[in-house]
C-alpha cells in the first residue's frame, strides 16, 4: 500500500526511491555542462554587464565616501554623544548576521546530511565570503585612524602595549578573523575538484592554465577523495561551533555594557537566530534571480526554496521570542530603566524604527510562511527575502540606537540622524557586494558539480551492480 | 627527482561506478596492490575495494586544533600576567574564563587550517604534473563522468600484455596505456 503510494508520487525518484531535490532527466555530463558552461562560455550576457556596472558604482560610492572619511574623520558621519556607535556599528552586525546563512547551509546542513543543500551552498558561502569582506570594513573605518587598525592585533607595537585580552571587542577580533579565514579555506577547498573539471573542459589556454593552478592538480583519485571527504567534514564540524561563537562573541560587545536594552542574557542565542533569519533572506535574495537568469530551475528547484522558507519560519519564531522575552524582562525585572527603555523603544520619538522591525520580521514573514503555497511562490518568496532583510537591519537599528540615545541621565540625552556620508557608506557596500558576486558568478562555479552528481540517480549503487566481487 | 620514463600504468575507462567498484574488488583479490581508481564525486565503495582505509587528516586536525588551543591560551596568560598586566575593575590578572573565548577561535582556526592543509599535503598536492594527465580519455572524462581503474607499472605483478588482457576481462569501455 505504502509503495503504491510512493510509486505515483512525482517528487520521488522511482530509481532511488527517495525525494527528488534536483529535476528528472539530469546526467552526470548534462549537470557539468551546464554549470561550467555559465562559466566558460566566452560571451557574457548583457543583463551581467548592467548589473556589474550598478555594482560597480555602488563601490565606487563606496571609495568616495570612505575617502572623505580618511580625510575628514568620523565627524562626518552622524555618530556623537550619546548616540556613539550609529550605522557602521548597524551595517557590521548585520552583513556578519547575513554571512551566516552561508556558513549554516555549508557546513550544519552537510553534518545533519541534508543533501538539498548541494545545490545552493558555493553560492551561499560565496556569500558569506562578500558578507564578511563587508562587514569587517566597518569596524576598520570606524576607527577614526584606520591605519592603526593594526593595533587590535597582538603585536608588539611601537609602544610596547599589549592587548586587554577581557574585553569582548577584543574577542570580536579574533571571532571575525578566524570566522573570515576558515569561510575563506572551506570555500576554496571545496571548488578544488571543480576547479579539476573547469581545468579539463575550458577551451582557451588562459583559462586551462588559471584553473590548473588553483585545482592544484586534482585528479580525482579515490583516495584522495577519501581523505577530501574527511577534510570536508571536519571543517564543516569545525565552522558550527565557529558560527555560533562569532555572533555570540559579536553580542557580547553588546551585552557585557550595562546599558539597559543592551545589558540582557538573551543575546546570544536571539544573535545568532536573527544572523541566520537575514542571512536566508539573503540566500533567496541571490538564488532567485540567478535561476531565472541563468535557467537553473532544474538544480534549484521550488523544493529547495520551499525548504528555505520553512528555516526562516523556524528561526523567525526564535528572533520573535528574543523580541517577547525583551519585552517581558522590562516588565519582570521590575527595573525602571529597563522599563523606560522599552516604552521609549516603542513609542519614543525613534519609535517608528521598532513597528518597521515588527511589521517586517514578524508580522508579514511569521504569519504567511506557513503557507506552502506561499512558500513556493517564487515572486512571494523574493518579495519576503527583501522585507526580512529590511527587518533584520532595522532590529540592529533598533538595538544601537534606541537604546543609546536615551539611556539613564535626562540631561544626557540626544538623537541620532544618519548623514548623506553614513547611507553612501552603507549603500556602497551593497554595492561592493554585488560587483564582487557577480564576478564569483562570472568567473567560478556556483553550483558545486561534484556534490551536484552525488544526488544523481547515476552516482547509486545497487548491490546487483557489485555482486560478482572477489568473495 | 630524476626524469622517470617508459609506462606508468594502463588505464581502463568504465561508464558506471558500478562496473569500476566490481573490476577493483576483483583486482584487490586478485592480488593487485598498486593501483588507484579515478571518479568524478568521491565514490566510497571504490576506495575500500583497492584496501584504502588508513586516513589520518582527523589525527593532524586533532594535533592543530590543540596546538592553537594551547599557543593562544599561554600567550594571553603571559601577555595579562607578565608581558603587560592591566588592572581591570580589579579582576585577577589571570582571568582565564575570559582567555578562553580567543583560545577557542583559535582552536578552530588552528583545527581548520590543519584540516585543510594537511589534506592537501597527504594527498601530495599541490602537484600540477601527473602522468595521468597524458592520457587520452583522461581530460575529458575524469572530471565529467568516467570512471577510471588504473593498474601501476611499480606493482611487481605488472606486465604489459598480461595486464591489458587482465583489464580488458572486466569489459571497460577502453583501456589505454599511459606514459610518463
Amino acid at each position: 500500500m505504502a509503495t503504491s503510494e510512493v510509486k505515483h508520487n512525482p517528487e520521488i525518484d522511482p530509481a532511488t526511491g527517495e525525494y527528488r531535490v534536483i529535476a528528472p532527466g539530469q546526467t552526470f555530463r548534462s549537470v557539468t555542462e551546464k554549470i561550467a558552461g555559465i562559466v566558460l562560455t566566452p560571451s557574457t550576457p548583457l543583463g551581467w554587464f548592467a548589473l556589474f556596472g550598478v555594482g560597480g558604482a555602488g563601490a565606487t560610492m563606496l571609495l568616495v565616501a570612505v575617502t572623505w572619511l580618511f580625510l575628514k574623520g568620523t565627524g562626518i558621519w552622524a555618530i556623537t554623544q550619546p548616540v556613539a556607535w550609529g550605522f557602521a556599528i548597524i551595517n557590521f552586525v548585520w552583513w556578519i548576521g547575513i554571512g551566516h546563512a552561508g556558513t549554516l547551509i555549508s557546513a550544519i546542513l552537510l553534518l545533519f546530511k541534508q543533501s538539498w543543500r548541494n545545490s545552493i551552498n558555493r553560492f551561499a558561502e560565496a556569500m558569506t565570503i562578500f558578507a564578511v569582506v563587508c562587514a569587517g570594513m566597518f569596524p576598520l573605518i570606524h576607527i577614526g585612524r584606520p591605519w592603526l587598525a593594526y593595533w587590535m592585533l597582538p603585536l608588539p607595537v611601537t609602544m610596547n602595549v599589549w592587548p586587554q585580552f577581557r574585553s569582548p571587542l577584543m574577542w570580536d577580533v579574533f571571532a571575525v578573523s578566524t570566522y573570515a579565514t576558515i569561510s575563506v579555506v572551506f570555500w576554496y577547498i571545496g571548488m578544488v575538484p571543480d576547479f579539476g573539471t573547469m581545468r579539463d573542459r575550458s577551451q582557451s589556454k588562459i583559462a586551462q592554465y588559471c584553473y590548473g593552478l588553483a585545482s592544484l592538480g586534482w585528479r580525482g583519485s579515490v583516495r584522495h577523495w577519501m581523505r577530501y571527504e574527511t577534510a570536508s567534514l571536519l571543517l564543516a564540524g569545525l565552522a558550527t561551533p565557529l558560527v555560533l561563537s562569532v555572533h555570540t562573541v559579536i553580542s557580547f560587545d553588546f551585552a557585557v555594557a550595562v546599558l539597559p536594552g543592551w545589558h540582557t542574557t538573551i543575546f546570544p542565542p536571539y544573535f545568532v537566530a536573527g544572523a541566520i533569519y537575514s542571512g536566508f533572506a539573503m540566500v533567496l535574495t541571490l538564488a532567485i534571480p540567478l535561476r531565472k537568469f541563468y535557467h537553473l530551475e532544474g538544480l534549484v528547484t521550488d523544493r529547495h526554496i520551499d525548504n528555505m522558507g520553512k528555516v526562516m519560519l523556524a528561526t523567525g519564531f526564535i528572533v520573535a521570542y528574543g523580541y517577547g522575552m525583551e519585552v517581558f524582562m522590562a516588565w519582570y525585572s521590575a527595573s525602571h530603566w529597563e522599563a523606560f527603555m522599552m516604552w521609549n523603544r516603542m513609542f519614543g520619538p525613534m519609535g517608528w524604527s521598532y513597528w518597521v522591525l515588527i511589521t517586517c520580521n514578524l508580522a508579514i514573514p511569521l504569519t504567511t510562511l506557513w503557507s506552502r503555497k506561499l512558500r513556493t511562490s517564487i515572486p512571494y518568496m523574493f518579495f519576503i527575502s527583501i522585507v526580512v532583510n529590511t527587518g533584520m537591519w532595522f532590529e540592529r537599528f533598533v538595538i544601537v540606537v534606541t537604546s543609546l540615545y536615551r539611556d539613564f541621565l535626562p540631561s544626557s540625552w540626544g538623537t541620532y540622524r544618519a548623514t548623506k556620508w553614513d547611507y553612501m557608506t552603507y549603500v556602497g557596500t551593497l554595492g561592493l557586494f554585488t560587483a564582487l558576486f557577480l564576478l564569483f558568478v562570472r568567473f567560478l562555479p556556483m553550483i558545486p558539480m561534484s556534490e551536484i552528481r552525488m544526488m544523481l540517480p547515476g552516482a547509486k549503487i545497487t548491490p546487483k551492480a557489485t555482486a560478482k566481487a572477489g568473495d | 627527482m630524476p626524469a622517470r620514463e617508459g609506462t606508468y600504468g594502463l588505464l581502463a575507462e568504465f561508464d558506471t561506478p558500478g562496473d569500476l567498484i566490481r573490476a577493483a574488488r576483483q583486482a584487490r583479490h586478485d592480488g593487485w596492490r598498486r593501483m588507484d581508481c579515478y571518479t568524478p564525486y568521491p565514490v566510497e565503495e571504490a576506495a575500500e575495494a583497492i584496501g584504502f582505509h588508513r586516513n589520518k587528516v582527523p589525527l593532524v586536525t586533532l594535533v592543530g586544533g590543540l596546538m592553537g588551543l594551547t599557543a593562544m591560551f599561554l600567550f594571553e596568560t603571559w601577555v595579562s600576567v607578565w608581558a603587560y598586566p592591566l588592572n581591570i575593575g580589579g579582576r585577577p590578572t589571570y582571568s582565564w574564563p575570559a582567555f578562553m573565548v580567543p583560545a577557542y577561535e583559535w582552536t578552530i582556526l588552528f583545527a581548520g587550517l590543519s584540516a585543510a592543509f594537511g589534506m592537501l599535503a597527504l594527498n601530495g598536492l599541490p602537484a600540477l604534473y601527473h602522468p595521468l594527465f597524458n592520457a587520452p580519455n583522461f581530460r575529458d572524462g575524469a572530471t565529467t563522468d568516467k570512471f577510471f581503474l588504473c593498474l601501476e607499472a611499480l606493482d611487481p605483478k605488472f606486465d604489459l600484455v598480461e595486464a591489458r588482457a587482465y583489464l580488458a576481462s572486466f569489459q571497460p569501455v577502453s583501456v589505454a596505456e599511459v606514459e610518463y
